[in-house]
């Protein structure tokens, strides 16, 4: 599988309402152990040949993250994280 | 004078900013996202909506439509660009513009009549205002949260380059309130409330908005004057 798999998150300075939506319905479930919940966004690209991490990050990069707000992490699947 | 207003997959307003350009004077000029032909406008609205159907993040996918490419540059040379709401997102997207626009902090939608406070009025966009005239125009959005680092937050103040701050209320906030801003020359302004909407009795709680497009044909003449009196 030539998949490639794009981690974005929104920076930490930046306030994340939804990820705090979130945390605040937790106790509703009963769970009241929880500090912080942050939300971000998963993305899997499939090459055709061989999965190409420039690629991918010069993808992430230009495309799949805005760097004002936000981080990349991308990997191949499988594989453990390169922090960009 | 000849203000072109973009349409991309998913605008909503560029036919009330086709009509603001008219109420003000100028020949509106449709153009179209996949054609990247300015046909010889001399501005740019780029208008609120949901491009792309927000793919993405607003404006992500709008940036790089063709005729975004002609604009880019065009901004770079000095074409005066307005983005309103989603065009705004773009114009960050586009990197024209500092700072991003994020989901409102409180997650709803907000559509309401919105007070401002115009600052910069040495914009292509904003110079038939006078500094810290009070507009009420409306303001409808869901991701319009202005958030930048503190520095460029700073830069941007000390530069005079707000444009508009929220008054009475701010509706999604936005870092020290800021509703709108421009580039460092001037010609290039994003706005998140909807000047085209308040440029008629019947349809808008005031005809403030309208300033906007007077203005930049107001900067046009006094440029052509200086150019030798072309249009």
């Amino acid at each position: 599988m030539a998949r490639v798999v794009v981690d974005v998150m929104l920076k930490p300075e930046i306030l994340d309402p939804q990820g705090q939506a979130v945390a605040n319905a937790l106790p509703r479930l009963g769970v009241t152990d929880v500090s912080s919940v942050r939300i971000g966004r998963r993305i899997e690209i499939d090459f055709t040949g061989e999965p190409d991490l420039n690629r991918a990050r010069e993808i992430a990069d230009k495309l799949l993250a805005n760097p004002v707000i936000e981080d990349f992490e991308i990997r191949v699947e499988g594989a453990s994280a390169e922090v960009a | 004078m000849r203000i072109g207003v973009v349409t991309f997959p998913g605008s909503l307003d560029d036919g009330d900013a086709a009509r603001a350009a008219r109420i003000a004077g100028a020949e509106a000029i449709r153009l179209w996202h996949g054609d990247p032909d300015l046909h010889g406008v001399d501005a740019v609205v780029l208008p609120g909506g949901f491009s792309y159907g927000d793919a993405l993040r607003c404006g992500a996918i709008a940036r790089f439509a063709p005729v975004m490419e002609s604009i880019i540059d065009a901004a770079r040379g000095g074409l005066p660009v307005l983005g309103i709401c989603n065009g705004f997102q773009i114009l960050c997207e586009a990197h024209l513009l500092p700072g991003a626009l994020t989901r409102n902090q409180h997650l709803h939608f907000r559509n309401r009549d919105q007070w401002l406070k115009v600052e910069a009025t040495n914009t292509a966009w904003t110079n038939g205002f006078t500094a810290d005239q009070e507009i009420l125009i409306p303001v409808k959005n869901g991701e319009g949260c202005f958030v930048a680092d503190p520095k460029t937050l700073d830069a941007l103040e000390a530069e005079g380059r707000v444009v508009a701050r929220y008054i009475k209320g701010n509706p999604n906030g936005s870092q020290r309130d800021i509703a709108g801003i421009t580039n460092e020359a001037g010609n290039v302004v994003g706005i998140m409330p909807h000047p085209e909407h308040a440029v008629e009795a019947l349809t808008g709680p005031s005809l403030d908005g309208l300033g906007f497009f007077t203005s930049v044909l107001r900067s046009l003449a006094k440029d052509g004057q200086l150019a030798g009196g072309q249009q």
